[in-house]
């Protein structure tokens, strides 16, 4: 299987490469990039540990609106206005870790969508600091790293997120290949087992939630100092809903799955929504249900059998 | 000097009764709405998002009847159940019967979906604009209750729920049916092996659960906005509903839903600056420190 990596390696110098060859539609890959990070952040929790989450967009919410008043009110870096998102978020994520541990999947959906509900009420009603439901207006950006100014065609946009996606990705990958990745598959298979061989389930539930938390919150701050304005909707229901279904179009645990999704979703959503403007949902929506009619299992099987010779770490997703 | 205070507190005394009163009958109505979930969700555990929907073809049934049709507003309730209960069977037989088994993280993206599709086929063929159904003039206006302003149709609302709610808890607890459906959810095989029907109960039970919601929308077409967002937007009120009210019962979820309906209406009055943030918190307290619901037994 030498080719792997350089498969890899290939899909990493399309999307650099994107810059120049789609220099029209880099608002579009900037959105991508963006996305993929957030179902990354997604994959983490669901793929690997196995925490459902109706309400995912509390944190890109909460890293979009600090990033955003931050650059709005201190003129910093943007870098240093996602740093404050990622720091914010991750204490989010590490404060509501322990409310989501506790319970069934059901307890979990209904409180990671209570939190993000909270939030975007909390961000609503603040209208003083957020701009209410005007959105926050008047984010200006300065240049990243004092050297690159953002362009309205999005190429700094594009570049920034795209490079702090595959960073992330790769700290991803590391962290999922060590004995703490190894660990969180064993408490997403069986709990009860992880911890009679001794895998603190409690801690390791804590610092991954509170990870994927951090990783969102990037991903807000990104969209906020990419397009310098945010809205209530960050912290809408469909976007926790939204990166769901991307992560399970692209498959999940196996780390590109959000990003092969979100690329397949942004596609998707601009080629239906050229047809019906207004009611590219409906066809999400139908994807979503004969997805799940059909059968999670069954379509990866198909899959499996299919690239048979060329997938070996399908067998690993299957699993979930 | 006492006779501008005693006045001013027992005017203040009057609105908040008012207010108590408009609370009361829109909790009544979200318990309808739920009352299908707290079964399906509590009962059948299936986490089912799209409970809202259901709720929605009933509130656009009851418009389009009275203002189209012409049918009069209390002939287009049971024609507003009918359709969604039919409409509840329909999938059920088609669709969810296929996810029951499954976990619960992929009913939730499959009821999304069809919330997603509900939401835009509504949007679609009836528009974004609210609609409203014609209610008859008799249930307009309100009267005067030594002193408290009590709205007719909500005096309506109120008691068309009541009667359900306790026809609902006499099935689920009296009936051979309640008996059949409990024993069904507890042990769906055993069940089978002593000769219930487990697949219709299932059906029925779906279909029943949706008409309700039917019904609660068709009541709530003018107390609620109806709009094609509504069960997106109403979806947080039915799983606070359900949860809150724990599902042991049916007495549980209701008690929720009063509550739920009188903080709504007395936060929106007297705490328009917190909101439903009040209601969020709550919901997560409930949650964090009884899970099996606030009016369950611990188990």
């Amino acid at each position: 299987m030498r080719w792997k990596p350089l498969l890899e390696l290939a899909f990493w110098l399309l999307a650099f490469g994107a810059i120049f060859l789609l220099p029209r539609r880099l608002l579009l890959l900037n959105e991508i990039a963006i996305l993929a990070l957030f179902a990354l952040s997604l994959d983490l929790i669901l793929g690997y540990a196995g925490i459902v989450s109706l309400g995912h967009a509390a944190f890109l919410g909460l890293g979009a609106y600090t990033a955003g008043l931050t650059a709005k009110h201190f003129a910093v870096d943007p870098l240093i206005a996602i740093a404050a998102a990622a720091a914010l978020s991750g204490l989010l994520g590490f404060t509501t870790s322990f409310l989501v541990l506790r319970g069934s999947d059901l307890t979990r959906l209904m409180v990671t969508l209570a939190v993000a509900l909270l939030l975007g009420e909390a961000a609503n009603k603040m209208q003083w600091l957020t701009g209410g439901s005007d959105g926050l207006q008047g984010v200006t950006v300065s240049a990243v790293a004092g050297l690159f100014e953002f362009d309205l065609r999005g190429r700094t946009a594009y570049v920034l997120s795209l490079t702090t996606l595959l960073l992330l990705f790769l700290v991803a990958r590391r962290m999922m290949a060590s004995p703490f990745g190894m660990s969180l598959r064993t408490i997403r298979d069986n709990p009860l087992r992880a911890a009679a061989i001794g895998v603190p389930v409690t801690r390791r539930l804590v610092t991954i939630y509170t990870i994927a938390a951090i990783y969102a919150g990037i991903a807000g701050g990104l969209l906020a100092v990419t397009t310098q304005f945010v809205s209530l909707d960050v912290f809408d229901f469909s976007r926790s809903a939204d990166v769901m279904l991307v992560l399970i179009l692209g498959g999940t645990g196996y780390l590109y799955g959000g990003i092969l999704g979100a690329v397949a979703f942004k596609i998707l959503q601009d080629v239906l929504s050229g047809i019906t403007p207004q009611f590219w949902h409906f066809w999400i929506g139908l994807l979503l249900v004969l997805l799940m009619v059909i059968g999670r299992n069954r379509i990866n099987g198909w899959f499996t059998a299919l690239a048979q010779p060329f997938r070996r770490h399908v067998d690993r997703e299957v699993a979930s | 000097m006492d006779g501008i205070t005693g006045g001013r507190t027992s005017e203040h005394k009057r609105c908040m009764l008012t207010n108590l009163f408009d609370g009361i009958a829109s909790g009544m109505v979200l318990f309808i709405l739920a009352s299908g979930l707290a079964v399906t969700l509590g009962l059948m555990n299936f986490v089912n998002l799209a409970h809202g929907a259901f709720a929605m073809a009933g509130g656009y049934a009851t418009v389009q009847l009275t203002t189209k049709w012409g049918v009069p507003f209390l002939a287009s309730l049971p024609l507003a159940f009918l359709i969604s209960a039919a409409l509840g069977a329909i999938f059920e037989r088609t669709l969810y019967v296929h996810l029951y088994a499954r976990p619960h993280l992929e009913q939730v993206l499959f009821s999304i979906g069809l919330v997603f599709m509900a939401v835009a086929v509504a949007d679609y063929f009836i528009g974004s604009q609210q609609q409203y159904a014609v209610v008859p003039d008799y249930l307009k206006g309100r009267f005067d209750f030594y002193g408290v302003g009590v709205g007719k149709y909500r005096l309506f609302i109120i008691a068309v729920c009541g009667v359900i709610m306790l026809t609902l808890q006499a099935i689920l607890t009296r009936s051979r049916f309640g008996a059949q459906l409990r024993a069904a959810v507890d042990d769906a095989r055993t069940a089978r092996g002593l000769g219930i029907p487990v697949a219709r109960i299932f059906t029925l039970t779906f279909a029943v659960g949706s008409g309700l919601a039917g019904l609660g929308g068709a009541l709530g077409a003018e107390i609620l906005t109806l709009t094609p967002t509504f069960p997106l937007k109403y979806m947080i009120s039915f799983l606070i509903v359900v949860t809150v009210g724990g599902t042991s019962s049916i007495s549980g979820p209701f008690l929720a839903a009063l509550l739920l309906g009188i903080a709504d209406v007395a936060g929106n009055y007297y705490l328009p600056a917190v909101g439903a943030f009040i209601t969020y918190a709550l919901m997560l307290a409930v949650l964090m420190l009884r899970p099996q619901g606030l009016f369950a037994r611990a188990q």
